[in-house]
């Protein structure tokens, strides 16, 4: 039988003021194989510790129960200090007489008698322990970064620094994201360009990155420090090593087509750079828009190209590389406005969304920086800003809140202000939310020195009379109608997850909030990590994130990535499943239920009665086990178990508790 | 095609035109319309606003009786009777809500029978071809703004076709060789509700409704609703005095522009019988009509 140590802690008074800790102890001793139990105040203090060591040496213990907190609060503590005594780390139990008794019962005779069963329980599991190794893996020192916008570019940039090699992937034809779409930035009006195309540059001419754009994951297979990346580099039609960059292919080609990133407001060509700033700034050939590639004629830009780079049977690649962890900053979506059919968005020319205004405001977009209105390319004098369009909308299905908008919209009146002095900017809002650096003083600047008019309500309805937008709102302050003739409107429209979103967080097996926004492990202690190992996420693809906040939240997963990179070999989980062959019927149920893809069936071949035969059983992939036991409780014949949690010591203390 | 009927009272009062040329039409679409026995007035101008159990009962008498009769889909011209129809039709598919209701009317409901708007068979139920078959005499030039008003496509749950900017009628109206034009009161609300209790206030409203219409280049206004109707036809001189503007917008039942397309004359279609005069743009019957299915 095992000797066995009953530790009952005070916690100060928040335990002992509602449980008896003193005869929790003293009936502990009773309990079959307890040699020692005594209780004390603070068991995590080092005195505590100290006198749990003592108490291993002295009396010889095999193993022991902590009563005391969470152990979600303090297991690795009891188990590191188990460690250091020589003692198994995994011989150790606690059990909860805070949380689950003294914090949740007034009376002090139900939670010591409380306390009093769940430590005999421990005490019964304890007997059942076994004690657990934890095996290690190696390292694969790389990391992969999913989208090279301004979060995966400064993702890259710090792992990089930090001395491990990345690759940065997008799936567009250059670096960038969105932030290569706007003009300006808040809350300084720096040119957005200005500070980003220098980082895309940084990155491109790091020697420890490589840059892999117009490529898509297509699946990932192993697990924290060893992911088998599956990547399809999408035909170019251009080999981008012959390709000076030059330009002359897409100055000569003849197919003009309106261009993605000018939001449809300007063209480009079939074969093209998305913008002059581009990384790398070598051209893709658009297969849908080109004329050689659909009915063979044309083939003009292969006939210029001084280099012979245009190659028009180009072929996907498919490759699969290792890499030890992952970012995933894949950003988001424009709300698609035309959900919003009261205010005729995507039927009236001159409804547009925060994105379209970057366009027309910036220098080099289609109208060379001049804001002019798409349906006649007049100057409007009289701009309507309605916020909150595909946020803070159950309605709409968009109940959150997408935090940037507030502050575009502010920077947007002002930059019209100073673009068209003689123009007046009215902005619908429901509130406004400045809850960053300067923020509020940028919003104050937009009322009193910019003469931009907040009217708090709801707009109901735009249409078009003549030449103007008729805007019916509500002014809920004055709590009247109000209606406004204006030559532009500008939905802020507000942030969606990409719309495949979930398809990539199903890929890499992350999960998902109902919007698609992937999930972080904890809201505030673990913000930048995902629940499965190794996969760190960094911007808007957690939820919606302005410049400063992606920018941040990437450097955090950069740290946690370099963190993990940095190490050796990694501890595996101890307390993973395992399956017992002779009762394992290879029904393949604990497959389909693992979320981690840990467990795989496998042919074995048996001796049976002097002869062989063959069958099928699962087997569970250690490194990627995380120890939640879905398996085992699938297993319809008890095979699976995990460890530290078998059907033994679960039954055993079941057992304990029945036989009071 | 067999559909049920709840022709509702205005078919037989203010909106008479209505019932004429929902008939008519549907004769010779060859689509049998066969009107719920002993059926009942559905409510819709009050009930809702006093018990909710009422609201619900009146029209849940109607579609127990169409039940019986075995009638699945009931096409419903008016399209205040279709909402109240609609939400009573979907209140009843809660169990709870069913056993009230067939407490108070003694009889059994099922839910079998559909509420449909009439608007919706004909736009939804027959295929294009169908209608531009019958066609005899394109509406060829007729500017026409299909007006839904606010019971067909509000609240959102019982909407026939989108709440902001619903084109069914449109483009049944395009198959008739006529223009939809596009505008922006689609489904604004003409007031109708307060026609009798803050006439000054419907007009008000009204007059908007006629204005846009105006404004984007209108030659007539076509509705679904019998209570639109009587507002923006009966007082459109009112209207026009409120806005300071010469209208003389003929407000047409879908239904009667259907008929004129198909070379129904406006007697057989009611169009005789308008405040603001109305025959004129439907010229006399060019074709001699088909043999009628
Ligand atoms: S071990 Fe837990 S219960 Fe005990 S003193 Fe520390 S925090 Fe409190
Ligand atoms: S414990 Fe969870 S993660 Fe591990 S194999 Fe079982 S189901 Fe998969």
């Amino acid at each position: 039988m095992k000797r066995i140590g009953v530790f009952v802690c005070h916690c100060g008074t928040n335990i002992a003021n509602t449980v008896d800790c003193a005869n929790v102890a003293e009936v502990a001793k009773d309990f079959p194989g307890v040699v020692y139990s005594c209780d004390y105040k603070y068991m995590c203090s080092e005195p505590g510790q100290v006198m749990i060591q003592e108490a291993i040496r002295e009396h010889n213990l095999d193993g022991y129960v902590v009563a005391a907190c969470s152990p979600r609060m303090h297991e690795p503590t009891f188990r590191k200090c188990a460690e250091r005594a020589g003692m198994n780390p995994y011989m150790v139990e606690q059990v909860n007489i805070r949380e689950q008794c003294s914090w949740v019962h007034a009376d002090k005779t139900k939670g010591t008698g409380k306390s009093i069963d769940i430590t005999r329980m421990g005490v019964a599991k304890v007997a059942q322990n076994e004690p657990l190794f934890s095996t290690t893996i190696p390292v694969t020192k790389r990391a992969l970064v999913i989208g090279a916008g301004i979060a995966g570019i400064q993702a890259a940039i710090d792992i990089a620094d930090a001395g491990y090699p990345v690759t940065l992937l997008d799936r567009e034809h250059s670096m960038g994201g969105k932030m290569a779409q706007v003009d300006k930035t808040f809350p300084t009006l720096d040119c957005s360009a200005c500070i980003l195309t220098p980082k895309m540059v940084e990155a491109a001419q790091h020697p420890n990155i490589e840059i892999v754009t117009y490529a898509e994951v297509e699946a990932v297979d192993g697990f924290v420090g060893n992911f088998d990346v599956t990547i399809r580099k999408k035909a170019r039609y251009v080999d981008v090593n012959k390709c000076t960059g030059c330009g002359l292919c897409s100055e000569k080609c003849p197919k003009k087509v309106a261009s993605e990133f000018e939001m449809n407001l300007g063209t480009r060509k079939a074969i093209y750079v998305p913008f002059p700033q581009a990384v790398p700034n070598k051209p893709v050939i658009d297969a849908k828009n080109c004329r050689f590639l659909l009915d063979g004629k044309c083939g003009v830009c292969k006939k210029v190209c001084p280099t012979g780079a245009v190659d028009y049977e180009q072929k996907d690649e498919v490759i699969v590389e290792r890499f030890g962890s992952i970012v995933v900053a894949t950003g988001f979506e424009q709300f698609d406005i035309s959900k919003y059919e009261e205010y005729g968005a995507g039927r009236i020319p001159d409804v547009i969304t925060g994105l379209h205004l970057e366009r027309l405001m910036n220098a080099s977009g289609p109208t060379m920086g001049k804001i002019k209105r798409p349906s006649d390319g007049k100057v409007p004098e009289k701009i309507v800003f309605i916020k909150c369009v595909g946020s803070r909308d159950e309605a709409k299905g968009r109940p959150y809140c997408s935090r940037a908008c507030c502050m575009y919209v502010a920077k947007h009146a002002t930059l019209i202000k100073e673009k068209i002095p003689t123009s007046k900017s009215y902005i619908f809002y429901m509130d406004v939310r400045t809850a960053g650096k300067n923020y509020e003083e940028f919003y104050a600047r937009t009322q009193n020195e910019y003469d931009a008019q907040y009217i708090r309500g709801r707009v109901s309805k735009i249409f078009q009379v003549g030449d103007k937008l008729i805007v019916r709102g509500e002014d809920s302050l004055l709590g009247r109608p109000v209606e406004i003739e204006a030559d532009l409107v500008v939905l802020a429209a507000g942030m969606d997850p990409q719309q495949d979103a979930k398809d990539l967080a199903r890929t890499l097996g992350i999960s998902y909030d109902q919007h698609g926004w992937f999930t972080e492990a904890h809201p505030k202690l673990r913000p930048v990590e995902t629940h499965t190992a190794g996969i760190f996420l960094a911007g808007a693809c957690q939820g919606p994130k302005d410049i400063p906040d992606s920018v941040a939240q990437a450097s955090a997963a950069a740290v946690k990535a370099a963190g993990l990179l940095s190490k050796k070999e990694l501890t595996a989980e101890a307390q993973t499943a395992g399956c017992n062959e002779a009762y394992c019927s290879g029904c393949g149920l604990c497959v389909a239920i693992c979320p981690y893809k840990a467990i795989e069936l496998k042919r074995i071949s048996e001796r049976v009665h002097g002869g062989t035969r063959e069958r099928q059983v699962s087997s569970v992939n250690q490194g990627l086990c995380q120890g939640c036991g879905a398996c085992s409780v699938a297993c319809p014949s008890s095979a699976m178990n995990l460890k530290g949690f078998s059907n033994d010591q679960i039954l055993a203390e079941v057992d304990a508790l029945c036989q009071r | 095609m067999r559909y049920g009927l709840y022709p509702g009272c205005s078919a037989s009062g203010t909106g008479i035109e209505y019932g004429m040329s929902t008939k008519a039409v549907a004769r010779r679409l060859g689509i049998e319309l066969v009107e719920i026995p002993d059926w009942n007035c559905c409510g819709a101008s009050s009930a809702h606003n006093r018990d909710h159990l009422l609201s619900i009962a009146l029209p849940a008498r109607n579609l127990a009786l169409a039940e019986q009769a075995g009638l699945t889909d009931i096409a419903i011209p008016c399209a205040a009777c279709y909402q109240r129809m609609k939400a009573s039709e979907r209140a009843v598919a809660d169990a709870a809500e069913r056993r009230d209701v067939a407490e108070v009317i003694e009889m059994d409901i099922k839910g079998t029978a559909k509420a449909r708007s009439l608007l919706e068979v004909f736009a939804n139920d027959l295929e294009p071809e169908t209608i531009q078959k019958s066609v005899v005499k394109p509406l060829k030039g007729l500017k026409v703004a299909c007006y839904y008003g606010c019971l067909l496509v509000k609240p959102a749950e019982l909407a026939i076709d989108s709440p902001e900017n619903p084109m069914m009628m449109d483009r049944l109206i395009a198959n008739l060789g006529a223009t939809p034009v596009d505008w922006a009161y689609k489904t604004e609300c003409c007031g109708g509700s307060l026609a009798i209790t803050r006439a000054h206030a419907a007009v008000g409203m009204t007059a908007q409704v006629l204005k846009y219409a105006k404004l984007a280049g209108a030659d007539c206004i076509a509705t679904p609703c019998p209570l639109c109707t009587s507002n923006l036809d009966m007082r459109q001189k009112e209207a026009e005095k409120v806005l300071g503007m010469e209208l003389g917008l003929p407000i047409y039942y879908f239904t009667e522009l259907m008929g004129a397309a198909f070379g129904l004359p406006a007697e057989e279609l009611g169009i005789n019988r308008h405040f603001t005069e109305a025959t004129a743009l439907i010229k006399k019957p060019v074709a001699p009509a088909p043999a009628e299915r």
